[in-house]
């Protein structure tokens, strides 16, 4: 289960802004996390508080590869991702490396900036303490919890190449 | 129903006669590839896998493009890390500076990219080989690590709008005015998650390196991958550039696509992509006046022989605005050297262009014409977000070569029909 302060964004928060290309000559977390949302958001390395909850729109963490992105949110201490969709390249990098996500259009739009909000990833289910609302994100794929479950893609595959 | 062409390659990958769309397998890779600012990170998760070494020391390739020729002391410890890596586990396709290129337009000059393949890459552009008829698509570094450990990639079988192309080009009209058009019809997430499939009989006036561009920027798009379809150019460049077997996959006369887009190239326009996002499109037709302080023209986007051809036409016997900076790029060493022997690098220079070494640098603000606040940029990249070039408050606009070169002249978005009479 998670709780956190949400923190609100809109449509195709891009990996350029989560972290400018300029920080990416290291790949220490704690590093890029104090450059993390700085060209949008000069306040998010100052206010994140372990535990926050990011919401977005549409089309999150487009752009670049750069798995930078999600290691530095992670390193801020953002315990969740809630979008209306993401990219594709940032939905993998999330999974791989253990920040979760879901992609719930309806909570998406309905949380505001400064609700706290509860989540069950195991069933998806996102409650907003503050207004009282429920919403239902959709489920992993088997495959992905198993990647979840094992505590990300390179334990999954350490275990499938011992396998052989 | 039949399939796509990424449908039947990731069946043919996947040990399967046929995949449908939303499917999850374990593919075979032909080639991971990474470069100096994703690889470090993959090399950290690689030494968590218990394995000695590399699948494959032929099919890993590893390009220091981004922050080099070395920008500062990080971006060299990021280097040295990658190359001792390269060095301990023989990586055969290691492209040291002197030797390398931007690695979308180094890897099919160097045959390691060929119809039918699967490709991952640690960089978003790595759709750019969807050009020759492969399946090619950008992942983060743990995918990176996962595939140089095992030589597999598990995805999902996505979608496919197809695009048909009818027509030709104009003058001055290129592959990216194209994939510019294109993305500012279907917006920035048009084609999420989804195949890209480029053919119809349109396809036959675009050459290899318009086809590369388009492909290049499927990704801007929100795109999987971009694929082309294979005709006999695909097939002259194959063999000029690679020995390596191929094989040509085709869609079925009833493959299902979510969509259909029916594009007449004569129709299109010089198309410029205004800040922040490579969907906000207008033609060069309805720009007005925008006064510039800097021209990039490279990357692995626009960065090839026709690319630079096309800005020497326009650049030949002008100067560049007294205004104005203008940094030329030729994005690997073989279009370097052909740029000289035809003389382009003569005419940049005696435009007062400069001309560097390859390197993605500029395109992502790492170095070599980093933008300062409230500057303006002309660039024939491939992303305009905030701050992508330097300064948050930085603006760019993603053009054309031709575009790019006229504007260098005028000092303002222009036309290359205004600049060459």
């Amino acid at each position: 289960m998670i709780q956190g302060k949400v923190i609100k964004y809109g449509d195709n928060i891009d990996t350029d802004v989560i972290i400018p290309a300029r920080y990416l000559n290291t790949s220490d977390p704690a590093e890029l996390a104090k450059h993390c949302m700085e060209d949008l958001d000069k306040s998010f390395a100052a206010r994140v508080q372990p535990g926050d909850i990011i919401a977005a729109g549409r089309n999150f963490g487009c752009g670049s590869s750069r798995e930078h992105a999600p290691i530095a949110l992670k390193a801020s201490g953002i315990s969740l991702v809630i979008a209306e969709t993401f990219a594709r390249i940032f939905y993998r990098n999330a999974i791989n490396i253990g920040l979760p996500i879901l992609e719930c259009p309806e909570a998406s739009r309905a949380v505001a900036d400064g609700d706290q909000v509860r989540v069950d990833l195991n069933t998806g289910r996102i409650e907003n303490l503050t207004s009282g609302s429920i919403y239902q994100a959709e489920a992993f794929p088997d495959f992905m919890q198993d990647i979840i479950g094992s505590g990300g893609l390179i334990d999954y595959v350490r275990g499938r190449m011992g396998q052989r | 129903m039949g399939m796509t062409m990424t449908q039947k390659i990731l069946a043919a990958h996947s040990g399967q006669d046929r995949v449908e769309p939303g499917q999850l397998i374990m593919a075979d890779l032909d080639l991971v590839l990474g470069n100096d600012i994703t690889t470090p990170v993959a090399i950290r998760e690689f030494e968590k896998i218990n394995t000695k070494t590399v699948f494959d020391k032929r099919r890993v390739a590893i390009v220091p493009d981004h922050f080099t020729p070395n920008k500062d002391i990080k971006s060299a410890e990021q280097c040295r890390l990658i190359r001792n890596f390269a060095h301990h586990h023989e990586i055969e396709n290691y492209f040291e500076i002197g030797r390398m290129g931007i690695e979308h337009a180094l890897i099919p000059e160097k045959g390691l990219a060929v119809p039918g393949d699967v490709i991952i890459g640690a960089d978003s552009h790595t759709c750019t080989y969807g050009a020759l008829g492969a399946f090619s698509t950008g992942v983060g570094s743990t995918d990176m690590a996962a595939g140089m450990a095992s030589g597999q990639c598990w995805f999902k079988v996505p979608e496919a709008i197809r695009f048909n192309l009818n027509g030709k080009l104009q003058p001055w009209v290129s592959g990216k005015d194209v994939i510019l058009h294109i993305i500012g019809q279907i917006g920035v997430d048009g084609a999420l998650y989804k195949s890209m499939e480029f053919g119809g009989a349109g396809l036959a006036a675009l050459t290899m390196d318009d086809r590369f561009t388009m492909a290049n920027m499927a990704i801007e798009a929100g795109a999987k991958n971009g694929i082309f379809e294979v005709d006999d150019k695909t097939l002259a460049y194959v063999k000029e550039h690679s020995t390596r077997e191929y094989k040509v996959y085709k869609a079925d006369e009833d493959a299902g696509y979510v969509r259909v887009v029916n594009i007449n190239l004569s129709d299109i326009r010089p198309t410029v992509a205004f800040p922040h996002l490579p969907d906000n499109t207008r033609t060069i037709d309805e720009v007005g006046e925008i006064t510039i302080d800097q021209v990039v023209i490279g990357s692995c986007t626009n960065g090839r022989i026709q690319d630079l051809r096309a800005a020497a036409r326009v650049l030949k016997g002008k100067k560049v605005h007294s205004k104005v900076r203008t940094i030329i790029f030729p994005a690997t060493q073989k279009i370097y050297l052909q740029a000289m022997r035809e003389g382009l690098l003569e005419i940049f220079v005696e435009a007062g262009a400069a001309v560097s070494t390859p390197t993605c640098g500029p395109c992502l603000g790492g170095h070599m014409g980093v933008l300062g606040k409230g500057e303006r940029a002309v660039a024939t990249t491939n992303r305009n977000f905030v701050g992508r070039m330097g300064h948050p408050e930085s603006e760019v606009y993603l053009a054309s070569p031709a575009v790019a070169a006229a504007s260098a002249v005028t000092g303002r978005i222009s036309s290359p029909e205004e600049v060459v009479k």
